[in-house]
């Protein structure tokens, strides 16, 4: 095959390493071959949520064939972030003299009552940062106000945050700290795959988490549960060709973790960014909203950057939430229930108004079923 | 949350010590960090997420999913 075509998805533009992945026609080729490879039902799950968004985006769930069911992970970092840490950065940014930065996905979260936009309505300062940098550069123009930064993520936004700390540690700036709370994506597979009621058969590796990362850590992962394993990009193509690849194994047999992302992602991933991690970050056990507490699930900041701990720099006391008792978001967020099979979805739980982690950001499973839910896309 | 896209390196830039660079996102420019890329250069392409470049696309890998379709052509083509 010479060049792609051009793209004829929905909400396309050309772009080199994206326009040809977005292709109608390749993806329903794909689709074809699964179609000729399935036997047999299989459930596969996709970690991420970006991969989430973008399967109910596409309709890519309602093209395959009826054998092949996707369940939808935990990988969404604003939506798995605990309660208590929402309401953590409320207090903080409601605080005098604070400038709280976040990615714009976290101030529409819902703490116990309020979110970062009625406290930046009530007179707070809260700043939509694109990159952890700006909120650096915000600390160096005001030398006089406490710069704070909600350090969400996975893996792939490790690399950023950590450099914000390292960035602020040598332009000597005093005023500019993190509320951290990152996630680990092992962790939670593994969590999981340990559950007696775990329906997961075959994982698609969240791509980007990998860039990072790698993928020398699943291997073990995947033989210790007899699961197959496939790292697996973000557009349509990519996604179509981890699911094939996946149920490839499955018909097969083979328990075997295979890139279908290599454009992206290699075996170790990005030494530098993990070196530089590990310098600033160290692993910690951390509670995922609608799971529980994970061991070994988190990093926080090393000792040696503790003045860069929000939580240490500002003494905001023992802060207990309580969830919805009608949310089954942790249910959703391990593959058991499906956002439709819950009494409130899209009923008292909405965008606007989430009860739940899986409804709290766009690429939360429910919130994806909401939004894009009923849509048929043609193949 | 993690968004990665795709974008061209168009000029080098050092700003407080920290490797940055103007990158092309489709016609969209904005600077971006080039630290964790240490071999970047101008003209290639990256791998950005909030501002930073977590890697450089390989072009030879990028033919890898394509070339899969041409495995597929020649299976339709055989059946």
């Amino acid at each position: 095959m010479s060049a792609a075509p051009a793209s004829d998805l929905p909400g396309d533009y050309t772009m080199k390493y994206v326009s040809e992945y977005r292709h109608a026609g390749l993806v329903g080729r794909v689709l074809d071959e699964i179609r000729r490879t399935v036997t047999r039902p299989w459930t596969i799950m996709e970690i991420c949520g970006g991969q989430t968004h973008a399967i109910i985006r596409y309709g890519l769930d309602q093209l395959l064939p009826p054998q092949i069911e996707l369940v939808h992970g935990p990988g969404c970092p604003v939506c798995v972030t605990p309660l208590e840490l929402i309401d953590k950065a409320l207090a903080i940014a409601s605080r005098p003299g604070v400038i709280f930065c976040s990615y714009g996905d976290m101030l529409r979260v819902p703490g116990t009552g309020r979110d970062l936009f009625s406290v930046k309505a009530a007179g707070g300062d809260v700043r939509v940062v694109y990159s952890p940098l700006d909120a650096v550069e915000l600390a160096r123009q005001n030398p006089d106000r406490q710069v704070v930064f909600f350090a969400i993520g996975f893996e792939t936004t490790a690399p950023p945050n950590v450099m914000s700390a390292l960035q602020a540690r040598s332009l000597g700036l005093r005023n500019y700290c993190m509320l951290v709370s990152h996630v680990r994506v092992p962790p939670a597979m593994e969590a999981i795959l340990a559950t007696p009621s775990c329906r997961v058969q075959g994982f698609l590796l969240a791509g980007h988490v990998c860039t990072v990362m790698g993928y020398h850590e699943y291997p073990a992962l995947a033989s210790k549960y007899g699961i197959p394993m496939v790292v697996t990009g973000f557009e349509p193509l990519d996604l179509v060709r981890g699911i094939l690849e996946t149920v490839r194994l499955l018909e097969e047999g083979r328990i075997e973790v295979k890139n279908a992302y290599a454009r992206a992602v290699s075996f170790d991933g990005n030494p530098e960014a993990q070196k530089i991690i590990s310098e600033v970050f160290q692993e910690c056990d951390r509670k995922w909203r609608g799971i529980g507490t994970i061991p070994a699930s988190g990093w926080c900041l090393r000792p040696e950057f503790s003045q860069y701990d929000a939580e240490r720099r500002f003494d905001v006391g023992t802060i207990v939430a309580q969830e919805s008792p009608l949310c089954v978001a942790g249910e959703v967020l391990q593959g058991n229930k499906r956002p439709q099979d819950c009494m409130a979805f899209g009923r008292q739980c909405t965008p606007e108004h989430p009860l739940g982690a899986t409804m709290v950001s766009s690429e939360g499973a429910c919130a994806a079923y909401y939004r894009y839910g009923g849509v048929t896309i043609r193949a | 949350m993690c968004l990665g896209v795709p974008g061209r390196i168009t000029e080098l830039i050092n700003r407080d010590g920290l490797r940055m660079a103007n990158v092309d996102f489709g016609g969209v420019i904005r600077e971006v960090c080039l630290d964790y890329v240490p071999e970047a250069r101008i003209g290639d392409y990256c791998l950005v997420h909030v501002g930073f470049a977590l890697n450089l696309l390989s072009e030879a890998e990028a033919q890898d999913t394509l070339s899969l379709l041409k495995e597929i052509s020649r299976f339709e083509q055989e059946t």
